[in-house]
């Protein structure tokens, strides 16, 4: 019996020293030699793999970073300023400064806003339905609500709303990768600039049909009467195919525009409440 | 010996339910919308305006390109205006829109209904006057005919196949042009033969149409070159590749064009408006519809102006069933559902069937049981069950490599799949996004 | 109007069949076998299907709903198809908590653990029977005596048992045939064996109907049963002394029930005719490999196992044919 046990052990050990030396020599042959920077650089990174760089993975961003030899086209949105400036101290570049952005889906064409006028029964992916046709109302511009976005969002940072027919960006959550941005065959979601406490002034449409048409399809779309942008002091509104849109990188958050606005299409998120009242304004965004 | 495609295929209950219906010609509508964009290629250009008056045959958009057509008045009146409005894509396009008054034609059109047998024209003008006349192919994919009778250098075509398979279910409306304009058809087919230089041409048609090809057996003899073949009953048999392959044997290659294998394939319904156009100066304004539909309490075939609003042939048919659920522009397995009935009959529509509201719903998919009966019934050998799931997973260098661009989207792998998945749906956003990368690598 | 239409991508038809219709298509295939084996074993037989099919139910029900929190997909047949394959693979004699057991090993590792129907790599029922056969060697190879051979509740080997003990002894084939049940009665069942596997007549006759119903193709079963023919006729024509013919292998043990019922199984199985065939044949290699050579007397549920392993590399390579060429 015992020397059953002994063969047993002694074979067990002599195939484990053999294959540990195999190991040894493979891997000596085998080795690559990496710039360590990399592993550092990666350290650093948010890990997210989220490609919102433009790179597979932090891996690949951190490769670019340390063999491009400056950091000019290279930006982590979700790390931010803080991360890049980590980096750029790692392999002794200079970083660029970005403000930070948020993702905002520019359509608020709810169910209550927009009458429905057909029934879509395909597979339900937002591609597949735009695919098919302009969508189950007549806003062929409008958010289709299968939530493409909300699929390509590695973070959490959309709700679905079900049943209220366009999602919502949870600007606490969101990081501006622009995943959902690439996802929206609608072209709808736009990364803004981040301001203070997530307040933002915003046209919620992408409508660019002619004002009766627009109206019709939907109650709040922007019939592009150029109302907003004569109220603006700051150049930040233009109004092409009738359309009006709010640059964020000019608008001062002065929030002139929205009471103007005649189908309440400008939306003015996170700010106290005015102290003139407004109700009607305040039901287009008590979503969350 | 019935011949047929070898590879896949499924059969769907027929539902010809308006195969015995003369073709009828539907009252002059009020107002039309006729799209520039009728055709693959490039959208034509308008050439009136606002409050222009227009006669039947008129051109009212230009051909822009040469994979372009024109596009002609459908009717005479006046012109309301040229806008936007949806279209059987599902989006809004731009078209003419004419308020009718009289139906005045312009003077070329020989409006007798005698058969011009004989031409004595060129190949070269054959395929001009087809290409003023706007002709495109009508059993649906609408491609510009004078293209096609024009091979790429190097190519020869051979035989001239012609399509008068229909094999989507309800469709009737080749079935009845065969039977009623059977030499017209003919005499299309010898002006073709003579444009394209070749000396024989095919007829396919399936066997569930056997007075159609015992008329056309019967009336070519008469005239060289023609001949009748039947084929058994298989969907999708009128796609381009899978005729070929029936009449002929030969497979178009992947990729490929019909002219590989020395093929050119034309519509029955291209035939006759060839015909039309050459023998009596008529450009294509009018087609046959079929409108049926197991609610329609007057399934029919109608001639009918292009831009006539689908809601008029509706009317027409009887009206419009309390238990409509959908409204298909074109055949069950490859038309598309349309979201109001303000769209147009245009070039391409073949049909319009209504479905009752229990018959359009679709039920809620289940997993894949891997039965691989999409794959058995693929025509082109595809893997629809991979080809789905490569596109939803968005893996689209797979989905290349395994041809999806090879599907032709007949719908056969959906309509069989027993766990109701929507397979076609899946493939064709990957189809359309590996097409969109395949361009851009090109660029 | 007041309704709104409804608007969906082409087609705009569907087939009438289901995934339901085929699965109890699968259960009417097995039923003749399956009443055969009640008149054969009596009711002891009906006790364990009837165990297995709602112990596969009820597991299913269970982890779904409570385990893995989805909506349970009882109602579908998959696992009732589950149920019954595993009591045909059992003998009717054994203890009920066996076959419960087995049941959970079937669903639970087999079917759900991967991701439930559609996704198991291998095919449930024989997860199931391969768990117990390991666990329960003793319970899972004594067979009662077939009740048509006239003595009751006796336990008995299988021929293929007995011919492996009897090579293993050194017996000559003639020898040991003469305690072998004959060529026809392993055709119509009249043997010991496990519940499904003693008739082959009547398997045959459920392929066919799912054959004729279109629920299976001809590719699996007959190139599993060409290549166990084909390999064991070399053998047997090599030397007849120790090899019994080929005839006897076909028709003996699960071989029958494996390749018409268990290697048909949809979500185990490859895609396409060739890779089908290519499955089919490996079976056939393995299973007649162990037959000869290995320590179980039976092997198709070990082959089908290692060739549903097999399955998706044969699925990643072997295309079908394609329209074109190339």
């Amino acid at each position: 019996m015992s020397i059953t046990v002994i063969y047993t052990i002694a074979t067990l050990s002599v195939i484990g020293t053999s294959a540990a030396v195999i190991l040894f020599f493979v891997a000596q042959k085998f080795k690559v030699n990496e710039d360590p920077r990399i592993d550092q650089v990666e350290e650093v990174l948010p890990s997210a793999n989220c490609g919102g760089c433009g790179f597979a993975g932090c891996r690949a961003f951190a490769e670019a970073c340390v063999k491009n030899g400056e950091l000019a086209d290279l930006y982590c949105p979700v790390g931010g300023n803080e991360t890049m400036n980590t980096v750029a101290s790692i392999l002794g570049l200079e970083a660029v400064k970005k403000d930070p952005r948020v993702a905002f889906i520019r359509c608020n064409g709810t169910c209550d806003h927009r009458p429905k006028t057909s029934h879509f029964d395909g597979a339900t992916t937002c591609a597949i339905a735009s695919s098919v046709y302009s969508g189950e109302s007549d806003c062929q511009y409008g958010c289709l609500g299968y939530g493409d976005c909300y699929d390509a969002c590695d973070f959490d940072a959309i709700d679905l709303r079900e049943g209220m027919g366009v999602p919502l960006i949870l600007d606490d959550k969101c990081v501006a990768c622009g995943a959902c941005v690439d996802a929206c065959p609608k072209d709808l979601i736009e990364l803004r600039k981040k301001f203070p406490k997530d307040r933002k002034v915003v046209v919620a449409c992408r409508n660019e049909d002619k004002g009766g048409v627009a109206r019709k399809a939907c109650s709040t779309a922007c019939i592009g009467c150029g109302k907003c942008q004569k109220e603006c002091k700051f150049d930040a509104i233009t109004i092409e195919n009738n359309l009006a849109y709010i640059d964020s990188d000019k608008c001062k958050l002065c929030r002139k525009c929205p009471p103007v606005c005649p189908t309440n299409a400008i939306l003015e998120l996170n700010f106290p409440p005015r102290k003139i009242k407004k109700e009607e304004k305040e039901e287009c965004n008590t979503a969350k | 010996m019935l011949k047929t495609f070898k590879l896949g295929g499924v059969h769907p209950p027929e539902n010809k339910l308006s195969a015995d219906k003369e073709i009828q010609v539907l009252p002059l509508p009020k107002s039309v919308f006729i799209p520039v964009a009728q055709h693959i290629g490039a959208p034509a250009t308008p050439t009136v305006k606002r409050g222009d008056e227009v006669k039947v045959g008129q051109v009212i958009a230009k051909s822009s390109s040469f994979v372009s057509t024109n596009i002609h008045s459908s009717v005479s009146g006046k012109v309301k205006k040229v806008d936007f409005s949806e279209d059987s894509s599902g989006y809004p396009k731009q078209g003419v829109f004419i308020d009718v008054a009289g139906d005045e034609w312009i003077d070329e059109i020989d409006r007798s209904e005698e058969l011009a047998r004989e031409f004595d024209i060129d190949g070269a003008e054959i395929i001009k006057k087809i290409q003023e006349a706007g002709i495109v192919g009508l059993g649906g994919a609408t491609f510009p005919t004078h293209v096609k009778l024009v091979p790429p250098k190097g190519m020869k075509a051979e035989v001239l196949l012609i399509n008068g398979v229909e094999c989507e279910p309800y469709l009737t409306s080749d079935h009845r042009l065969m039977l009623e304009k059977a030499d017209e058809i003919l005499v299309g087919i010898q002006l073709l033969m003579k444009a394209l230089n070749v000396e024989k041409a095919v007829i396919g048609i399936e066997n569930n149409k056997p007075n159609a090809i015992q008329l056309l057996s019967e009336k070519t003899k008469n005239y060289k070159g023609i001949l009748v073949q039947p084929l058994k009953v298989k969907y999708p048999q009128g796609g381009e590749k899978q005729l070929i392959k029936a009449v002929t044997g030969k497979e178009v290659p992947s990729g490929g064009l019909p002219i590989a294998v020395g093929a050119v394939v034309s519509n029955v319904g291209t035939a006759f408006a060839v015909y039309e156009a050459v023998q009596k100066n008529k450009p294509l304004f009018e087609r046959v519809v079929t409108i049926t539909g197991k609610g329609v309490s007057q399934p029919s075939n109608f001639k009918v102006r292009i831009g006539t609003s689908t809601s008029e042939l509706v009317e027409s048919a009887g009206g419009l069933p309390e238990s409509t659920g959908k409204v298909i522009s074109g055949g069950p397995m490859m038309g598309r559902a349309i979201a109001s009935l303000e769209v147009p009959v245009t070039k391409g529509t073949s049909g319009i069937l209504i479905m009752k509201e229990e018959e359009s719903k679709r039920k809620d998919y289940i997993a894949c049981i891997r039965c691989s009966r999409c794959v058995s019934v693929c025509p082109m050998g595809l893997e629809p069950y991979l080809l789905m799931t490569l596109s939803q997973k968005q893996i689209f260098d797979r989905a290349e490599n395994d041809r999806v661009m090879d599907c032709i989207e007949c719908g056969s792998c959906s309509y069989t799949c027993p766990s109701d998945r929507p397979l076609l749906d899946y493939i064709r956003f990957g189809k359309g996004k590996v097409g969109q990368i395949i361009r851009s690598k090109k660029k | 109007m007041s309704k709104l239409l409804i608007v969906s991508p082409s087609p705009h038809v569907h087939s009438d069949d289901s995934t339901q219709k085929i699965m109890y298509r699968v259960v009417l295939a097995m039923i003749p076998a399956l009443a055969w084996s009640v008149f054969v074993f009596g009711l002891d037989a009906l006790r364990v299907t009837i165990i297995a099919v709602l112990a596969c139910l009820a597991f299913e029900f269970l982890i779904q709903k409570y385990l893995i929190k989805v909506k349970p997909t009882v109602t579908d047949g998959s696992a009732l198809i589950t149920g019954i394959l595993l009591a045909f693979n059992v003998p009717s004699n054994i203890p009920w908590w066996i076959i419960v057991i087995g049941s959970l090993a079937a669903i639970g590792i087999g079917k759900l653990s991967f991701g439930g129907l559609g996704h198991n790599i291998f095919n449930p029922a024989l997860v199931g029977r391969v768990f117990m056969l390991i666990s329960f060697p003793v319970q899972m190879t004594s067979w009662p005596v077939n009740r048509q051979s006239g003595i009751d509740a006796v336990t008995s080997a299988t021929p293929l048992g007995i011919i492996k003990e009897g090579i293993s002894n050194g017996t000559p084939i003639s020898e040991i045939s003469q305690s072998l049940p004959s060529t026809f009665e392993l055709f119509w069942g009249g043997i010991g064996g496990s519940l499904g596997e003693i008739s082959a007549v009547l398997l045959v006759i459920g392929g066919l109907y799912m054959l004729y119903k279109k629920v299976i193709t001809w590719h699996i079963p007959v190139s599993i049963l060409a290549t166990v023919g084909v390999i064991a006729g070399i053998f047997w024509m090599v030397n007849p002394a120790i090899y019994i013919n080929p005839l006897y292998h076909i028709l003996t043990g699960g071989l029958m029930l494996g390749a018409i019922f268990m290697a048909t199984d949809m979500v185990s199985s490859p895609m396409n005719p060739k890779g089908q065939v290519i499955y089919g044949v490996g079976i056939g290699v393995i299973t007649i490999s162990i037959r000869l050579f290995g320590a179980y007397p039976e092997g198709i549920s070990f082959a089908i196992l290692i060739m549903n392993a097999v399955t998706p590399l044969i699925n990643y390579y072997v295309k079908p044919v394609r329209f074109g060429g190339k």
